[in-house]
């Protein structure tokens, strides 16, 4: 211990304090200082690049998912309006069937509406004409017969029991 | 010369120490350090191989006034090396070279003042040189306020540029590109590994970024002032006392003025505790804060000391056992050794700024309930 004491150099105390102070300060400005940051700096963007990287993961994942949905929908509405078309088809043929069926009907009922009409007014013509001829023929017979009184009671007899038959 | 032999085969990593060899012969011829050494203690056995040997580590361990590599030839004062400036207080700043001591064997003249190296020392004597001790054979001469720019010294400025060098390039590089280029890519995961696992942990995410620059700092500087000790120039700045109290003395300051409320409550009135024991607990803490930084300087300059005594012993026993067991002996130990000093380099860096950052967390703990 002695022999530290005596051996103690208070120059190179002096000149060490002196020069590992100056060298620390500007080892801080000049050195530490810019390291240390500069690999802050990269740690940092390390890190936030990885965080990016997860995050542009993540975001992929949620695009596939809904690119996926999508096609779903997509693939669902098709589906839909083919169905739809299918029904829209089969409704058309068959409205389009009943309604030809219902014209076709209805010309059926007109067509013998006429048919009935033409009919009636057919007989109604034949009756006149019958009516009209049998005025005739009674108009000749009774003058054929005004000849004879016999004779013309007979015919009128015999008429009356024709129209009764009618 | 075995060792020679041996080193001379091995790579690089082995280099220094087959140059340290090479540093214990030349400068055990030489240095006249040692002359006066013997002067005042002649108990020990003069010229025996073992106390040049311990007089050789003991002049290794302390700082230099001039940066000796090689002694060629002793008897005429010829080194390898150059000196260095001498900076005294002594009634008036004083600057000189310390070629003017010529390696402590003449004395220096300055302004009509003599000074004279003693044990590595600069003390003030006559034009003779003099130096005049009292009972317990201490040397009685003023010593003046020394500033030099010894060996040490020059050290701490060559990593203090090197560490600004390498570290405002770094920065720069960040400018153009995020990842790290060149030496960079080995910095940068000491340097997330002091933040992630030493300063993080110990000190909160709140509160950390503010002690970071200090403990890169003295990570850093430790760490390469540790390795530059274990190369051949054999310069040891973290096993001198002052260098490590001074880092100590920091890591106690920045403690001690970003404490919070919570830490001297914790100090003078312990929360939890019967007020007897409020009492005695007080000065106990408050001794402790003094221990903790005192045992961070104590635990670095003990190591790296510990370790170039044991490394340098055994390479001096190369010299002892003269013969062809020996040397590889102390080879492959020295060897080994040297690994483990590569650890303890890095390791001792490590447990300082784990320490502070320790301390600083205490310093800012948050409040709570226990």
């Amino acid at each position: 211990m002695e022999k530290l004491i005596e051996q103690f150099s208070f120059g190179l105390f002096f000149w060490q304090l002196l020069l590992f102070i100056a060298v620390l300060l500007l080892l801080r400005k000049f050195a530490w200082k810019p390291i240390l940051d500069a690999v802050e700096d990269r740690e940092s963007g390390i890190k936030d690049a990885l965080a990016a990287a997860e995050n542009a993961k993540k975001e992929m994942q949620n695009v596939t998912a809904d690119s996926e949905r999508l096609l779903q929908e997509a693939r669902g509405e098709r589906e839909a309006m083919i169905k739809e078309a299918r029904e829209m088809k089969e409704k058309m043929v068959s409205d389009a069937k009943e309604l030809a069926q219902a014209e076709a009907d209805k010309m059926i009922k007109q067509a013998q509406l006429a048919i009935e009409s033409e009919k009636k007014a057919a007989v109604a013509d034949i009756k006149n004409e019958v009516a009209t001829l049998s005025l005739e023929i009674a108009e000749k017979l009774i003058k054929g017969q005004f000849s004879d009184k016999a004779k013309q009671l007979k015919l009128v007899e015999e008429m009356i029991g024709d129209i009764k038959l009618n | 010369m075995h060792g020679f032999f041996e080193t001379d085969i091995l790579s690089d990593m082995q280099k220094p120490f087959y140059v340290k060899v090479l540093l214990v012969v030349t400068l055990l011829l030489g240095i006249n350090v040692f002359a006066q050494e013997k002067d005042h203690s002649p108990s020990e056995e003069k010229g025996s191989l073992k106390s040049e040997i311990k007089e050789f580590i003991g002049h290794h361990l302390l700082d230099s006034h001039d940066f000796t590599l090689f002694t060629i030839d002793e008897e005429n004062n010829e080194h390898v090396g150059f000196p260095l400036p001498v900076i005294l207080w002594d009634n008036g700043l004083k600057m000189f070279s310390s070629s003017k001591f010529h390696h402590g064997e003449s004395v220096a003249e300055v302004d009509g003042n003599y000074y004279a190296l003693y044990h590595g020392k600069i003390v003030k004597t006559d034009a003779e040189g003099t130096i005049n001790y009292d009972e317990a054979h201490h040397a009685t001469n003023a010593k003046p306020l020394d500033f030099s720019i010894t060996k040490n010294v020059v050290f701490i400025f060559l990593v203090a540029a090197l560490m600004l060098f390498l570290f405002a390039r770094m920065a720069n590089s960040y400018k153009t590109n995020s990842m790290p280029k060149g030496i960079g890519r080995m910095l940068e995961p000491i340097i997330l590994y002091i933040r992630d696992d030493i300063a993080i942990p110990n000190i909160g995410k709140k509160h950390y970024k503010k002690y970071m620059s200090y403990l890169l700092t003295v990570f850093f500087f430790i760490w390469i002032i540790n390795l530059l000790g274990l190369t051949p120039l054999g310069v040891n700045v973290t096993n001198n006392i002052a260098v490590t109290f001074a880092l100590a003395i920091i890591t106690y300051l920045i403690t001690t003025f970003t404490a919070n409320k919570n830490y001297w409550k914790h100090i003078f009135w312990m929360p939890d505790v019967p007020v007897f024991m409020k009492i005695v607990l007080a000065p106990i803490e408050l001794l402790g804060t003094f221990i903790k930084p005192f045992s961070l300087m104590i635990r670095l300059y003990a190591n790296i000391t510990a370790g170039h005594v044991v490394l340098m012993s055994i390479l001096g026993m190369m010299f002892i056992f003269k013969n062809w067991i020996g040397s590889p002996l102390s080879f492959g130990l020295a060897f080994a050794l040297a690994l483990l000093e590569l650890l303890v380099a890095a390791l001792q860096a490590y447990i300082f700024t784990m320490l502070s950052a320790l301390y600083f967390g205490s310093a800012v703990e948050e409040h709570h309930d226990h």
